[in-house]
């Protein structure tokens, strides 16, 4: 077996391309958070719940009427955008003029209730959800086997994550959004319907949780606690990658799954505090985060 | 003087023994029996003992009659939050301020280890059905302690023994990193040593990983026979989905050393199918089983999980141990209780021992695979019965409360 300096060449790569994976769900993850929390100022603590209701969601449309993997890759996120719509225009719309403090204590108050009301329904010890078909199996690599559903995810989170950045950074519609986030009176005052722009992209940044719900759902317990376990992980990676930076959260969120990988392999017992201690050290120095502008 | 001192005396000794026959009806302290039911009503053991060890205990008092000694049987229940200070702030407000005398479900080892403290304190009883640390009745054991249902040295040397003995002696560890993913390591670690198997390695997974896949990686790469699941609930659930994704499944065997039936059903039958555990106790095994079983499912909505039907059977033995002692008062239940031998659909050729362990039968079984299942609930396939003494670790000479 190859090795340097004591450490097995294989073991390193194999955990090297796991994290890129986890990575890349951090990235999709994180990239409707730094939307919502970014662009728009919302502290959606709910984002966890929407991302847990998309994996339901995909479990039910199985389970009660039989609609397979690859819809549910659509109608999900369209459902669980739907959801972040109405939240948006009855709850959140009332108190937008207030401190952000109010809306993070009623989106935690949501993900709480979402949380309780599933773990009624459906028990505490998550449901199962089979990989799809097309996507079973893997491939043998020198160092490691990896299975194709995990290659799927990285593929798809690379395409969605890219759309979106270029969606926001590069097209008409993306600078309409910036500016209005920057300036309302200003838009408003160019004939822009700001307070719809701001629905949608809501909508929009839950949607692409629920995504990641459905494409969570055939590898991690299907639970009522898998979005609240993840949560906070993902904020600290917002935060890594600095407020309203598109790209800073899609990058840090692959660096941030390379880095809990290394640890994994190296110290496991660090693995679950490593990235708040990129995320102390990143603020202590750069207090904006990495891609963040200063404020 | 003297003599009159004497007569009164007498007369004092024989008022005292006539009112001590007198007072058997009333024996039960403050008219009535009062069992608290402590579990995690929200949290990831809210399945295994919930409200589902709740309803296990009404039933146990229902079919008792509702009345013991002529008084009435209360039950009452709180959520410990899995959090040991809320779990034993509770059980203190229940013994000091709301007569109660008897605590059932207990879920949390930690929680429980708290619990028991405050319990035996005010030597209350402590009827556990839950927990898993083998603690309650070896270095924390007390003698208002009983704990029916199962312990982490049950699970090794069930799961683990037959899985060495056929050959398999290379072993890899991921553990749960706190302190009962510790303990059962350590009991299956001994087991693997004592019967020529070898570990060859583990990693510690911090509680709640949500991604099990580089660890997965590193048991494959340490060429381990058998990989180990010392955790429990969605840790156990995902470690195995990772792990057949990943390929180990074929190269290696994986052992859930804590499998409940929830979390069995939790996964997918193509992945899980084969996997061998211990339980103890399955709704499916007979007619006793599963006639209980399904008097459970009519009430709760699942199958019971072995915690729920533990919860029954201590609870119907505590009750009946309170009538044969005509007394509630603790010590003499716990010795009526250690006296009496409990015998229904869940003890099976049970003694509960000196030290509070019940001693019974366990069950080893293979998780159907997804062709041999009936229905949903159809998880378990029975291959072998093992007797208590097998199962359980030998009796501490100083947790002997009898004796001593």
């Amino acid at each position: 077996m190859a090795t340097f300096l004591g450490i097995n060449l294989f073991g390193l790569f194999g955990q090297l391309l796991v994290g890129l994976i986890n990575g890349s769900f951090y990235a999709l993850l994180s990239l409707g958070l730094a939307i919502i929390f970014g662009l728009l100022k919302i502290i959606n603590f709910a984002q966890g719940a929407m991302y847990m209701l998309g994996a339901f969601a995909a479990w039910m449309a199985l389970n009660y009427f039989g609609i397979d993997y690859w819809l549910a890759l659509v109608l999900v996120p369209l459902a669980v955008g739907a959801m972040g719509i109405l939240m948006e225009r009855v709850l959140i719309r009332p108190i937008a003029k207030e401190d952000h403090l109010y809306s993070l204590l009623l989106t935690f108050g949501v993900a709480l209730m979402l949380q309780g009301v599933f773990t009624h329904v459906f028990g505490s010890s998550g449901m199962a959800y089979a990989i799809p078909e097309a996507l079973q199996g893997g491939i043998k690599l020198p160092f490691m086997y990896l299975p194709a559903y995990r290659a799927w995810i990285v593929v798809a989170s690379i395409v969605v994550c890219g759309a979106t950045w270029w969606m926001i950074e590069k097209t008409r519609l993306g600078a309409y959004l910036r500016a209005g986030t920057e300036n309302a009176q200003l838009m408003q005052a160019f004939g822009i319907n700001v307070p719809l722009m701001v629905t949608l992209t809501f909508g929009f940044g839950v949607a692409l949780a629920g995504f990641a719900g459905v494409m969570a759902a055939p590898v991690y317990s299907v639970s009522p606690d898998m979005g609240s376990n993840l949560l906070i992980i993902v904020f600290a990676i917002v935060v890594i990658g600095g407020m309203g930076s598109i790209g800073g959260a899609i990058l840090t969120g692959l660096g941030m799954g390379i880095v809990e990988g290394l640890t994994k392999y190296f110290y496991p017992e660090a693995s679950s505090t490593v990235i708040f201690l990129v995320m102390v050290i990143v603020l202590l120095l750069k207090p904006a985060g990495l891609f963040g502008k200063e404020a | 003087m003297k003599a009159m001192n004497k007569t009164l005396l007498a007369v004092a000794v024989a008022a005292t023994t006539a009112l001590g026959g007198l007072a058997q009806a009333g024996a039960v302290s403050d008219d009535k029996v009062k069992i608290g039911v402590l579990a995690d009503m929200g949290g990831v053991y809210a399945d295994i003992c919930g409200s589902g060890c709740v309803t296990a205990i009404e039933m146990a008092v229902e079919d008792f009659g509702g009345t013991v000694l002529g008084m009435p049987i209360e039950v009452i229940s709180a959520d410990d939050q899995l959090k040991p200070d809320v779990g034993s702030a509770k059980v203190r407000q229940w013994v000091e301020n709301e007569q109660v005398d008897a605590v059932g479900g207990l879920v949390s080892s930690a929680v429980v280890g708290a619990a028991t403290k405050v319990l035996t304190d005010n030597k209350k009883i402590a009827l556990i059905s839950t927990a898993a640390s083998n603690a309650f009745t070896t270095s924390a054991c007390s003698p208002y302690n009983v704990h029916w249902t199962y312990n982490v040295a049950a699970m090794a040397n069930g799961t683990v023994k037959p899985i060495v003995q056929s050959g398999k002696k290379k072993w890899f560890f991921i553990t749960a990193d706190y302190a009962f993913g510790h303990a059962l390591e350590g009991v299956a670690t001994q087991v693997v040593e004592e019967n020529g198997g070898e570990v060859v390695g583990g990693v510690r997974a911090p509680l709640g990983t949500t991604d099990f896949s580089s660890y997965v990686l590193q048991a494959q790469s340490s060429g381990a026979d058998v990989v180990a699941l010392a955790n429990a609930g969605g840790d156990t659930v995902n470690a195995l989905k990772t792990a057949a994704e990943f390929g180990l499944t074929q190269t290696a065997d994986v052992a859930g050393l804590l499998v409940f039936t929830p979390n069995a059903q939790a996964m997918d039958p193509a992945t899980a199918g084969g996997m061998t555990l211990t339980t103890g106790f399955y709704w499916d095994y007979d007619d006793a089983t599963r006639a209980w079983s399904k008097r459970f499912k009519e009430r709760h909505g699942a199958i019971p999980a072995m915690g729920h039907a533990g919860a029954y059977s201590m609870t119907m033995h505590y009750l009946k141990a309170i009538e044969a002692a005509g007394t509630d008062e603790s010590d003499a239940v716990m010795s009526k209780m250690k006296e009496m031998k409990p015998d229904d659909f869940f003890a099976r050729n049970a003694t509960l021992r000196a030290d509070g362990r019940l001693v019974h039968d366990m069950y080893y079984v293979q998780i159907k695979k997804p062709d041999e299942r009936r229905d949903a609930d159809d998880i378990f396939k029975v291959v072998d019965v093992i007797p208590g003494d097998k199962a359980y670790a030998p009796m501490l000479p100083e947790c002997n409360f009898v004796k001593s």
